[in-house]
């Protein structure tokens, strides 16, 4: 391959790989409080719609993803609700969730099928910008990328050491000792929950405003899904959040280096990719035992009561 | 104001599990309307447009059996899986296996058989045994690796459905489809019977009768019983010496075999030849129909009529009054989370700062 596929398809990766991360440091902070939400799918859609909205009619694109991370946040609000306070079964409300967002996203978004609108251009970042190769990979791309470096770091700093990230990680490790210390672990998992729902919804938006400036029913086309298997991937961590989004985001865009390099492989099969390596990753990373090992939050998907304590 | 909840004593009465789920699917509605209306349309014409022609015109009632046939065999594969409180969400893929097996079989395999008595339940064999295999896949990772059978079986969704895109662009695509991405039509004896000229085929029958078998077995059999232990406890089932990792793969293959036996009744009792999304999303409305009829497979045949003429009715207000499909979808999401919330509601007891309500 020459050196000019080799820039697009990192450049790619990191540019599909981008929603990824969003959805996934989302899922993170709300499992890590103890909430499974399995409706990222469906804020992601919810946020990619309302940010082509509001882009398209004000063509003001940060407003439009502050619209998208609302209206995936009241998406999120909902799962909290009823996991939070109805202390529903949190697989199935987040089910709803997809459906929700799926069906409002494509009823109320079918008049924008088919237009375009105003999208985020790549900014060049001064001096690392100019570093031959890798400044055109990393450091010449659209703003929301770069809010996704700075989120990473963030929020690893945020959960490792602040006492909010300490609270945080009780609250989801346990949940009664945390409550025993004073911890309010009910809008504890309120918060994150939504905030993780906001994120989903940037994820959203990222496909709208920046990776096309289009809308599309169904766009995400199980992203939201790929995010929720990020999360075993990574660990929990945002590190390897970042990580994993990226090497996904080269897998699905290594269909159009194939394709310029005349591999002899269908369409259709190269877009089975992701999806092939979403299971491979799973096969490597869901056993109970590497669950326990590398962490996952002993409390995701049980419901907390005080009354009922275990 | 402080809103508490406490769990009630009393289990709720199935009468009172009836009149929640009734409520629910009017509550959707009634905020389904306000969506509708979100639009600029009127709900109450929507609705009159969406029930008349599905279920008050011999035409559209037709229609509605039909659509209903895909619609129960998806939801009793997938209300086997939930039954043992496994979440196949994967009805889908496994529906998209058995029609890609049944079309191989029909087109390529077994085009020389020209007697439907040997050819049909060929097919059904075969799209039975593809889509178990999808639904199996998840299984065993399942049960040797705990691999979260939602994930996966969704996995495998997105990958039968670009494995049948494949072939219908491309090796399979038939000669005199003026290039549309369709097959060649399936031969005589590989096409169900036909009772109107607009679809009805006996697959319908075939799908009343597999509600029966399935709730033979897991009424009557030991299968059956099995599955209730493991579902209700899967370590207690362990120690009773249930082999629970076995009976993981099964009940997804079984699952997944009759949502693929639905995929070749489709394509032989109704489409005659693979597509690209020849399903309206039948896999995943299954769903809502296995849980709205509380994984009762009997209780399954009427939801699954009732949502047969939803999707009819559906297609016919986006045709008349430009209401986006997608209106499908909303119910769905709207009605599940009714229906979970107020499945709490009679499971807890509300205080709103120390009153009961």
């Amino acid at each position: 391959m020459s050196q000019d596929i080799l820039t697009s398809t990192f450049a790619g990766a990191i540019r599909s790989g981008t929603p990824l991360l969003f959805a996934t440091l989302g899922e993170i902070l709300a499992e890590r409080s103890g909430i499974l939400n399995l409706g990222v799918e469906g804020m992601m859609l919810i946020g990619a719609f309302t940010g082509f909205a509001v882009s398209y009619t004000t063509s003001n694109l940060w407003l439009a993803v502050i619209a998208a991370m609302g209206a995936a946040a009241i998406l999120a609000s909902l799962h909290a609700f009823v996991s939070i306070t109805l202390k529903v079964n949190q697989v199935v409300s987040g089910l709803a969730l997809v459906f929700l967002g799926s069906g409002l996203s494509g009823f109320w978004g079918q008049k924008f099928v088919g237009i375009q609108s105003v999208s985020f251009s790549n900014v060049k970042i001064p001096l690392l910008g100019d570093i031959p190769f890798v400044g055109t990979i990393l450091f010449d791309r659209d703003p929301l990328v770069y809010v996704g470096y700075l989120l990473v770091p963030l929020i690893w700093w945020y959960l490792y050491k602040t006492k909010y990230g300490m609270n945080l990680r009780a609250v989801g490790e346990a949940p009664a000792a945390a409550d025993a210390r004073g911890i309010n672990v009910s809008l504890t998992r309120y918060i994150y929950t939504i905030i993780g729902g906001a994120l989903s919804g940037l994820g959203g938006a990222y496909l709208s405003l920046a990776y096309t400036s289009m809308w599309v029913e169904n766009m995400t086309a199980g992203r939201g899904w790929i995010a929720v298997v990020l999360v075993i991937f990574a660990i929990w961590d945002p590190v390897l959040a970042m990580v994993g989004a990226y090497i996904f985001g080269g897998i699905s865009v290594l269909q159009f280096g194939l394709q310029v390099a005349q591999t002899p492989i269908p369409p259709n099969i190269m877009k089975m990719f992701p999806y092939l390596f979403t299971v491979a990753v799973m096969l490597f990373t869901s056993s109970e035992k590497m669950k326990k090992r590398f962490g996952a939050p002993t409390a995701l998907g049980i419901p907390y009561s005080r009354e009922e304590k275990t | 104001m402080r809103l508490r909840i406490e769990r009630k004593k009393e289990d709720p009465t199935k009468l009172s599990i009836f009149l929640m789920s009734i409520f629910s699917v009017l509550a959707s509605l009634v905020i389904l309307g306000f969506i509708i209306l979100s639009l600029g349309k009127n709900p109450i014409d929507a609705y009159i447009q969406l029930t008349s022609w599905p279920f008050g015109t011999i035409a559209g009632l037709t229609q509605t059996l039909v659509s209903m046939m895909p619609l129960l065999f998806t939801s009793l594969g997938v209300l086997i899986a939930f039954k043992m409180k496994l979440w196949n969400i994967g009805a889908e893929g496994q529906f998209y296996m058995g029609a890609f097996a049944a079309t191989w079989g029909a087109l390529f395999l077994f085009n020389k058989i020209s007697n439907p008595w040997i050819m049909l339940p060929l097919l059904a064999i075969f799209a039975a045994a593809f889509g178990g295999a999808w639904g199996a896949a998840s299984g065993w990772m399942k049960a040797k690796l705990g691999v979260n059978e939602i994930l996966s079986t969704l996995m495998l969704n997105y990958i039968a459905i670009y494995w049948v895109n494949y072939l219908v662009y491309g090796p399979w695509k038939g000669k005199g489809s003026y290039n549309f991405p369709i097959t060649a039509t399936f031969p005589k004896s590989a096409i169900l019977p036909q009772y109107t000229s607009d679809g009805l085929n006996l697959g319908i029958f075939l799908a009343i009768a597999t509600s029966f078998f399935v709730y033979y077995l897991l009424r009557w059999t030991k299968f059956g019983f099995h599955m209730d232990i493991v579902g209700d406890n899967p370590t207690a089932a362990k120690y009773s010496g249930i082999n629970v990792g076995k009976m993981t793969i099964a009940v997804l293959a079984l699952s997944g075999a009759i949502s693929g036996l639905g995929g070749m009744m489709q394509m032989s009792g109704v489409l005659f030849r693979l597509q690209p999304n020849f399903s309206p999303g039948y896999g995943y409305t299954a769903i809502i129909v296995a849980w709205l009829a509380r994984l009762n497979p009997f209780v399954a045949i009427v939801v699954a009529f009732l949502f047969g003429g939803l999707l009819v009715g559906t297609q016919q207000i986006q045709l008349f009054l430009q209401i986006p499909f997608s209106l499908v979808s909303v119910f769905e999401g709207l009605v599940l989370f009714s229906l979970i919330s107020g499945e709490a509601l009679l499971r807890y007891k509300v205080k709103i700062g120390g009153v009961k309500v």
